[in-house]
């Protein structure tokens, strides 16, 4: 069932953060290929020929693409230990719901965050903050999305708190300020080795954003 | 038995993508026209965040998104699976699935688009056609589902009648079928299936509701 799997990654992605995730709480072994995205190797070319993208997952030499669908594809073949997508039909669909909202605007907004100034940054800012109180709501007095074990939406969204400082001290605003409940529910997560062990530091991750600011000219 | 109804617009490609999974899986369901200009309280109330049709609403409890509905119901009314059940070719076409959806916003963005904006849609809606053509149909098969429609085919389901409507609106031939002869087929093969060529909005009603709302927008664009 093991068989050989590669995750061909880059350390800062939040998307591949999300299936290191998936394969840490269920302890399974694999191999971590950093990419270089200025020279991707042959090896991501073939096995992602349409996006050219990282996260990959290649499972006995079969790729699978886009991080929610890896972390599904972890959760049903390893499906004995740490279930992460609800086993109910309707919260299933509940679940799903969530991680389409924050694929469709956590990384626009927090990219538009670090990359724009004036009125176009502030409007990203606002936004941001809203998505992050209604999964605020979303969470409610729960330990983690999931309920009382990580679940998919946690798996989804927790990867972006390692570039909330980038996001904080390009845009000058506290997002533990604004979503207290958000910050307390990270904190919980980032005590699981699972989660603590995938997440690169964030200030590294502001080094990072810094020397892309230069390339975009931003600075 | 448990309610099943669906909020909707006569015109929206989403929603049809929820109606042709109804009726693949034989699921009566109640259809609530909404009118996107004036939503109504109940849609408001179903769906607050992205306040957005389609909505499929099951014993009560609301199911947003027209690929969350249709995992919904596929795992809900297993009969006529639309997924397939081994893991790794569920991920392929989940994957595929994404890519149609990623996709469906250059029907917006070439509806808005004139001059040097709408020479840049052309190019990314070629592209995308260009992706579809190497891989559909692969190994003679009718569908992408392979002898019957999937989750995939529904997805795709705007290039083979959508497309055609955005073109005689925007005036402009985008897909010319000599250069993508299996893209061509599948959308042949599509739209002969019975309950789907029963069940799609009429072309020339969607033409023309669109091109005025065309003029319109470009009018104030303008101004």
């Amino acid at each position: 069932m093991a068989g050989e799997l590669v995750l061909l990654d880059f350390w800062p992605s939040p998307f591949g953060m999300r299936s290191r995730i998936a394969l840490a709480e269920k302890g399974i072994p694999y191999e971590y290929r950093e990419e270089d995205l200025r020279n991707k190797s042959d090896l991501l070319l073939q096995m992602n020929p349409v996006h050219k993208k990282i996260p990959v997952l290649i499972h006995n030499g079969k790729p699978v693409c886009e991080s929610v669908i890896q972390v599904q594809y972890i959760d049903e073949v390893w499906h004995d230990k740490a279930p992460l997508i609800p086993s109910d039909p309707y919260q299933r669909a509940v679940a799903r719901f969530w991680v389409d909202f924050i694929d469709k605007k956590i990384y626009e907004l927090g990219s538009k965050i670090w990359k724009t100034k004036g009125e176009e940054q502030a409007n990203a800012k606002k936004e941001f903050i809203e998505c992050l109180k209604l999964l605020e709501g979303e969470l409610g007095d729960k330990t983690y999305f999931g309920g009382e074990s990580l679940g998919y939406v946690d798996v989804a969204l927790v990867p972006f708190y390692s570039w909330f400082y980038a996001y904080e001290k390009c845009g000058d605003f506290s997002i533990e300020a604004e979503c207290p409940k958000m910050i307390a529910w990270v904190k919980r997560c980032m005590q699981k080795e699972s989660v603590a062990k995938s997440l690169p530091d964030q200030e590294k991750v502001y080094e990072f954003i810094l020397q892309l600011k230069k390339v975009f000219g931003s600075e | 038995m448990a309610v099943v109804e669906l909020f909707g617009t006569w015109f929206s490609p989403y929603a049809y993508r929820v109606i042709w999974a109804l009726k693949l899986k034989g699921i009566s369901y109640e259809y609530i026209e909404e009118d996107i200009r004036n939503k109504s309280p109940l849609l408001l109330q179903y769906n607050p965040i992205h306040k957005k049709v389609p909505v499929l609403v099951h014993d009560g409890k609301p199911i947003c998104e027209s690929t969350v509905i249709l995992q919904y119901i596929d795992e809900i009314w297993p009969q006529n699976p639309l997924l397939p059940a081994d893991p790794y070719d569920r991920a392929v076409a989940l994957f595929w699935i994404k890519f149609a959806d990623d996709k469906v916003y250059l029907m917006s963005k070439l509806y808005q688009a004139d001059g040097e904006e709408q020479r840049a849609a052309v190019k990314e809606w070629l592209e995308m056609l260009e992706v579809m053509e190497e891989n559909a149909l692969i190994g003679g098969k009718k569908f992408f589902g392979g002898d019957e429609i999937n989750m995939v085919d529904i997805a795709f389901s705007f290039v083979a009648h959508w497309l055609g409507v955005l073109e005689d609106v925007v005036g402009l031939e985008i897909f010319e079928p000599h250069k993508f002869p299996r893209v061509s087929s599948w959308i042949q093969n599509f739209k002969s299936i019975p309950l789907i060529k029963e069940n799609l909005p009429d072309a020339d009603k969607m033409s023309a509701f669109s091109k005025h709302g065309r003029e319109m927008m470009l009018a104030s664009k303008s101004n």
